[in-house]
């Protein structure tokens, strides 16, 4: 009974991610009567935001790498804190963290600043090696966390084994490390270069013109300006293909590791000393100097305006977070029924459709939910609940990654006891479930809640009289007020960090 | 995670079903999305026309063209407010938009106003806008800018993505006409960056990361009226500057034609028309200059205008469109 239930549970959220993501693709293909053909623009834009998604993707994990590693064999205060904040860009909105990236990086910025002083020559920010910028910038936190649970996933035995056999850091890395990253690094590559294939916000700010066009951005200009729907449904299936023919490629590259178990037991490892010592501290500075400090540029302009801020931003700041926190309850609440039905053996299809919203165009989502909703209710209506079921769809396949082997670790380790005391449905869910799964589900609806306060992107079309934060931040900025947008800006930062706090605090408080 | 469920779905139900208004009359308008927040003109305009007619206005805010567009026949919206004149020619196309019945032989148009269906409601021309204290010596001339050194760095919008954007591609293609592509090449170097709408320029520039801006030639008065700052100007160049108006429209299909075309009586009304300068940073469109407010009145003017009229502007798009990416490419 409980196991029918889960998996119906499971099947039915897939196939409801699968209508959201495939089924809005048709709807706009359908209202184009057709696709059309891509022009000679179309194609550059596909092969720049190939080449520039596979430089990104490769940057973030090469530079994760020694980052992870010097965090994983130190031990230093404010350790945990620094790994916390260094999560951060993650969950930032593209606008604030464009923001800061000139505030840093611009030409007027302060590392230009610096290099004036000391006389070298300025770096510039705009073209594609801006657009690289930001999305290492972006990346870089995730691909550094994942693969530091890799590093903490080689049983400390392993190395304490090395240790007190005197191996040297080569062959520790050779035995060791080597085939962990051989493991756990395909995977961070891939999860980078499926974000930076639909990126769409950072190639228009700083992409520099027209060659720096991706393919989301040529959507949304089908969109937008050519009201070409069928160019635009185009575009997105080719980005679907991309999405598919690197998912399949990754596929056969990804090898597990097999480092057996252990005990896990008695102090973390410490690193090797000598020069490796301080190479790590450098490499540990540099991260958190890059991706900590546009952060800070952001909050010292905008902190002081914001109790100038007008009236109806703060209607706008309670909107979005309702708008969140419903996203993210529904996001956790889809992602667990999806990943307790693969835990119980739901077939491959369920887990494909739980990436879905990874490869799907939100501009695509959003204007084909709009041809699907038209004649159901007024748009202005639907602005919300949309944003809200989007959001919580593109958060999802983050939060599955985290839950999936949770929920089958606890199928493994508690499935048969809870069969044998019949503990199943709402009891089973209450008492086994939901304590043993608190933490991923905290960390993915935490996600989900960040990523739905900063979007801006599938509301446009929308929108009614009802502006959410990042809306109101366009707002300002186009009536001139400058100021009041960075005031904005920190308060939207401020508010989606908040969020992913509470909720992975919360996670952990219950477990 | 439990302690957050409870008032979640408490609170959600009011914010996510939209609270329906009661009234009967209901003019829907849609508009863009600066319009209706509270530093835009849309509270004067709604405050004002809801003291005339009896009846509740409404903005509905976003991309309005696409949206008209896609939603055709059965579009809720009673009047379009902000479309650009470049973009007329397809909205034109769908037959969904009534004459607005308007006089318009004497506007406050630099240009002559012929069509019976787009009214204009403000007007002003693109400009590139400068900061006195960081730019000594600013090109006086489109000739200049094109011939000034490569540090000078200016920002501007994409012509896919923005109307401000699209109307400097007309601009450039009115100045240099063929030679347009050789124009662009030169300006190609100093472009820092292309931006995907007005105002992620315009913060560029006030930051200082770019030393000119394209935007209007009525900029410099809100720095003037609203922040006391005459360092912003507009750069005014003898070969003329493009012509940028903002129009409503009635459509065709409106279920409160009454309302809708009283709305459209009232745009040219000097009371709406008062509203424009300080609220929209732009021109009336049917208002005697000396009525202006003082700012305006002082701002420099350009001493010719260009203009391309719909059917030139959507047969030049595509041309200009490929010239403008092949030079900076």
């Amino acid at each position: 009974m409980a196991a029918r239930a889960a998996l119906g549970a499971g099947h039915a959220v897939a196939a409801a991610l699968a209508a959201l993501t495939l089924g809005t693709l048709a709807a706009v293909a359908w209202g184009a009567g057709g696709l059309s053909a891509l022009t000679g623009w179309d194609w550059r834009a596909v092969w720049f935001t190939c080449w520039q998604a596979l430089l990104s993707a490769t940057l973030s994990a090469a530079l994760a790498v020694p980052v992870a590693r010097a965090l994983a064999r130190r031990r230093f205060a404010g350790r945990g804190l620094l790994v916390t904040l260094l999560g951060a860009p993650f969950l930032l909105p593209v606008i604030v963290a464009i923001m800061g990236l000139i505030a840093v990086f611009g030409r007027n910025g302060a590392l230009n600043g610096g290099l004036e002083a000391v006389g070298l020559p300025p770096v510039g920010i705009y073209g594609w090696q801006g657009v690289i910028l930001a999305h290492v910038f972006f990346n870089l936190p995730l691909s550094v966390r994942l693969i530091l649970q890799g590093w903490q996933a080689i049983p400390s035995e392993r190395f304490r084994l090395a240790a007190s056999l005197d191996i040297a850091p080569r062959d520790i890395f050779r035995h060791l490390e080597r085939p962990m990253l051989r493991a756990v690094l395909p995977g961070v590559w891939l999860a980078v270069f499926l974000v930076c294939l639909t990126s769409f916000t950072v190639a228009l700010a700083l992409g520099g013109g027209p060659g720096a066009t991706t393919v989301e951005l040529a959507i949304y200009q089908a969109f937008r300006f050519d009201f070409d729907l069928g160019r635009a449904a185009a575009l997105g299936l080719v980005q679907i293909a991309l999405c598919v023919a690197a998912l399949a490629l990754a596929r056969r590259i990804v090898v597990p590791a097999a480092f057996g178990a252990g005990m896990d037991a008695g102090p973390g490892v410490t690193g090797p000393p000598g020069w490796r010592r301080g190479a790590d501290a450098l490499v540990i500075t540099g991260a958190a100097g890059f991706l900590l400090w546009p952060l800070v540029a952001v909050i010292a302009t905008g902190l002081p305006r914001i109790p100038a801020l007008p009236g109806d931003v703060w209607d706008a700041v309670w909107r979005s977070v309702w708008m969140a926190v419903v996203s993210a309850l529904l996001s956790a609440s889809a992602c667990l029924a999806l990943a307790l039905a693969i835990a119980r053996g739901a077939g491959r299809w369920v887990e494909g459709a739980g990436m879905l919203p990874l490869i799907a165009s939100p501009l695509v989502l959003g204007t084909g939910l709009f041809i699907l909703l038209r004649d159901v209710a007024s748009p202005q209506q639907m602005a919300l609940p949309v944003t809200v079921a989007i959001n919580a769809a593109m958060a999802l396949p983050f939060g599955l990654r985290a839950l999936i082997p949770a929920a089958q670790a606890l199928q493994a380790d508690y499935g048969r006891l809870a069969a044998a005391l019949d503990l199943r449905g709402w009891a089973r869910l209450r008492y086994l479930v939901l304590p043993r799964l608190a933490r991923p589900l905290g960390f993915g609806a935490g996600l989900a809640a960040a990523l739905a306060m900063g979007d801006l992107g599938v509301i446009t079309l929308f929108a009614g009289d009802q502006p959410t934060l990042p809306l109101k931040l366009y707002q300002l900025m186009n009536s001139y007020r400058m100021e009041d947008a960075a005031a904005c800006a920190v308060l939207l930062m401020g508010i989606s960090f908040a969020l992913f706090w509470l909720f992975d605090r919360g996670g952990r408080l219950d477990a | 995670m439990r302690l957050f469920l409870i008032p979640a779905l408490l609170l959600a139900g009011p914010v996510l079903a939209n609270p329906a208004i009661a009234q009967d009359r209901v003019l829907t308008v849609y508009a863009s999305d600066y319009v209706a927040s509270e530093w835009g003109p849309g509270p004067a305009i709604e405050e004002g026309f809801e003291a005339i007619c009896d009846c509740d206005l409404q903005f509905v805010t976003g991309d309005i063209l696409p949206r008209i567009l896609m939603e055709g026949e059965g579009t809720q919206a009673d009047i379009v407010f902000g479309l650009n004149t470049d973009m007329t020619a397809r909205a034109r196309a769908s037959g969904l938009f009534a004459p607005h019945g308007q006089d318009t032989s004497d506007m406050s148009l630099p240009v002559a106003w012929e069509d019976d269906v787009f009214l204009p409601y403000n007007w002003g021309e693109t400009a590139f806008v400068y900061d006195t204290t960081r730019l000594d010596s600013p090109p006086a001339s489109f000739a200049e800018l094109l011939d000034a050194p490569d540090d000078l760095r200016i920002v501007i919008q994409d012509p896919r993505s923005s109307v401000s954007g699209l109307a400097l591609l007309l601009w450039v293609k009115q100045v240099y006409g063929e030679d347009a592509p050789e124009a662009w090449a030169k300006l190609a170097p100093k472009i820092l960056t292309v931006t995907r709408g007005w105002s992620e320029s315009y913060g560029m520039f006030t930051d200082g990361e770019a030393d000119m801006v394209l935007s209007y030639t009525t900029s410099p008065a809100y720095h003037i009226a609203a922040e006391d700052d005459l360092t912003k100007v507009a750069a005014i160049f003898p070969e003329g500057h493009y012509f940028m108006a903002e129009l409503a429209a009635q459509l065709a299909g409106t279920d409160q034609p009454e309302l809708a075309q009283a709305f459209m009586d009232w745009i040219l009304t000097p009371e709406f028309q008062a509203t424009i300068p300080l609220a929209n940073w732009s021109l009336p469109a049917k208002l005697p200059q000396a009525d202006w407010p003082q700012v305006m009145r002082d701002l420099p003017r350009p001493a010719t205008t260009l203009f391309y009229d719909e059917d030139q502007a959507e047969a030049l798009r595509q041309p200009a469109l490929d010239e403008w990416q092949r030079a900076l490419r």
